[in-house]
């Protein structure tokens, strides 16, 4: 029951986004997020956008992996 | 599917497992504190990808295993009231309470209703205005907002027939009380969608006070194992302290707005978990603004004594202390068709889990 979900804002509708999850289109309600435009990516927890996902940060982390393969193949 | 492919790649999964078996020195035991982690160490076969000295144990993070039972009897007490109409996730349908399951229930005649959310509760307590509709709330503080907006605009919407049983949880307090118990813990990997709400001061004493790690990691293989190498990190550098593995969501602060919304309608208290017993500061009540939506105030709820499952050893599971294959009824008696205790019912139980992905 804790399961939060990544979803792409296709749609706001007022306090509502209507987002894809996989191929599912599901309403999220919006109360708990300000500045949410549709393109986002946001985390869907028990029918609430509890979060938006961080482009920038994502990909940071996954550079972070490939230094490390870097760093391994100079050892 | 954006966000979860890239960390699902199996050439990333073998670095990091590989770069984890190159900076392990010593044995390491390490918590992942929350059911989802443990179902994604399972279903993604994270033990065989560790070094053979870093163990994982499960903790205390399956909301629907930590509720005690009496709050099941409860539910069911509520169910029992002619009238009434029972809203829940679907994980709770099948935990045993001391004398019945919302499952039987139902099966006799009560009417209880799975949602997805509580917003489903309130347009069912729209459409059936002579009826009273309860929603079942219970989860720690990732579900506590839903819920908190939900009271905020039953309150609004002045909805007369809508209430809630509460028993919204706090993580940091178990976390506390394990270590104090004196399980053997290197460093904890941290719920990441507790602290996506949270941010990562609630964590800030564990290092401080008992000189663990915390990592707040996310739920895909990558995120795990580069989790686990940075517990491992700072316990070489002899540098315990609070990281976020999971910054494309958790941020240091949080969620203010949902942390804000869930003080306007909660207030903290003690409670009782499942194994734990009792924990100062450890749960969240209605505050007076809002006692008209809490179901117990409503109702007066004559209750018998509450009997745990005979044989059942959640409690020890829940702490760490012991593994499902260790319980005498695991798979013999207790299965997710016929559970016997709550860490075999919910997806995010030890037990199911074990239960599911065993080899
Ligand atoms: S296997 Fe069943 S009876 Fe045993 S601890 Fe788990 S839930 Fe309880």
């Amino acid at each position: 029951m804790c399961l939060s979900i990544p979803a792409k804002v296709e749609k706001i509708e007022g306090n509502e986004a209507i987002v894809n999850l996989s191929g599912n289109r599901l309403k999220a309600a919006l109360d708990l997020l300000d500045n949410v435009k549709e393109g986002d990516y946001v985390l869907v927890h028990a029918g609430y956008a509890i979060q938006k996902i961080d482009e920038v940060e994502a990909e940071e982390t996954l550079r972070l992996i490939r230094e490390l393969e870097e760093d391994m193949s100079n050892d | 599917m954006k966000y979860i492919s890239e960390f699902r790649d199996t050439e990333a999964i073998k670095k990091l497992s590989q770069h984890l078996h190159a900076i392990t020195k010593k044995p390491l035991t390490f918590m992942e504190v929350c059911g989802s982690h443990t179902m994604s160490v399972h279903r993604f076969g994270i033990h065989d990808l560790l070094p053979e000295n870093v163990h994982l144990i499960s903790g205390p993070g399956c909301p629907v295993c930590v509720t005690a039972i009496d709050y099941i009897d409860k539910a069911v007490a509520l169910a029992r009231i002619p009238g009434t109409i029972i809203t829940t996730f679907g994980d709770l349908i099948k935990v045993p309470g001391s004398y019945s399951t919302l499952e039987k229930e139902r099966a006799a005649g009560a009417d209880i209703r799975i949602v997805f959310s509580i917003n489903e509760a309130l347009n069912i307590s729209v459409t059936n205005p002579d009826r009273e509709v309860i929603f079942l709330a219970i989860g720690f503080e990732t579900t506590t907002p839903p819920t908190a907006a939900g009271i905020l605009r039953a309150h609004e919407g002045q909805i007369k027939n809508f209430s809630i049983l509460s028993a919204h949880k706090i993580m940091p307090p178990p976390m506390e009380a394990l270590i104090e118990e004196g399980i053997p813990i290197d460093g904890f990997l941290a719920p990441g969608h507790v602290s996506t709400i949270t941010g990562t001061a609630i964590y800030e004493f564990i290092p401080r006070q008992f000189g663990k790690g915390v990592v707040v990691s996310g739920f895909e293989p990558v995120d795990i194992l580069q989790s686990i190498a940075m517990l491992v990190d700072q316990i070489q550098r002899g540098e315990p302290k609070v990281e976020i593995q999971y910054r494309r969501v958790v941020r240091p602060e949080g969620n203010t707005k949902a942390q804000q919304m869930v003080d306007e309608v909660f207030e903290v208290t003690s409670s009782n978990w499942r194994g734990l017993g009792n924990l100062p500061n450890s749960a969240l009540n209605l505050r007076s603004k809002y006692q008209h939506f809490d179901a117990e105030k409503k109702f007066q709820l004559v209750l018998k004594e509450p009997k745990e499952p005979k044989g059942c050893i959640c409690g020890l599971i829940l702490k760490g202390l012991r593994q499902p294959p260790q319980c005498p009824l695991f798979e013999k008696v207790c299965t997710p068709e016929n559970p016997v205790g709550a860490c075999m019912v919910s997806s995010e139980g030890a037990c199911n889990v074990f239960y599911r992905y065993k080899k």
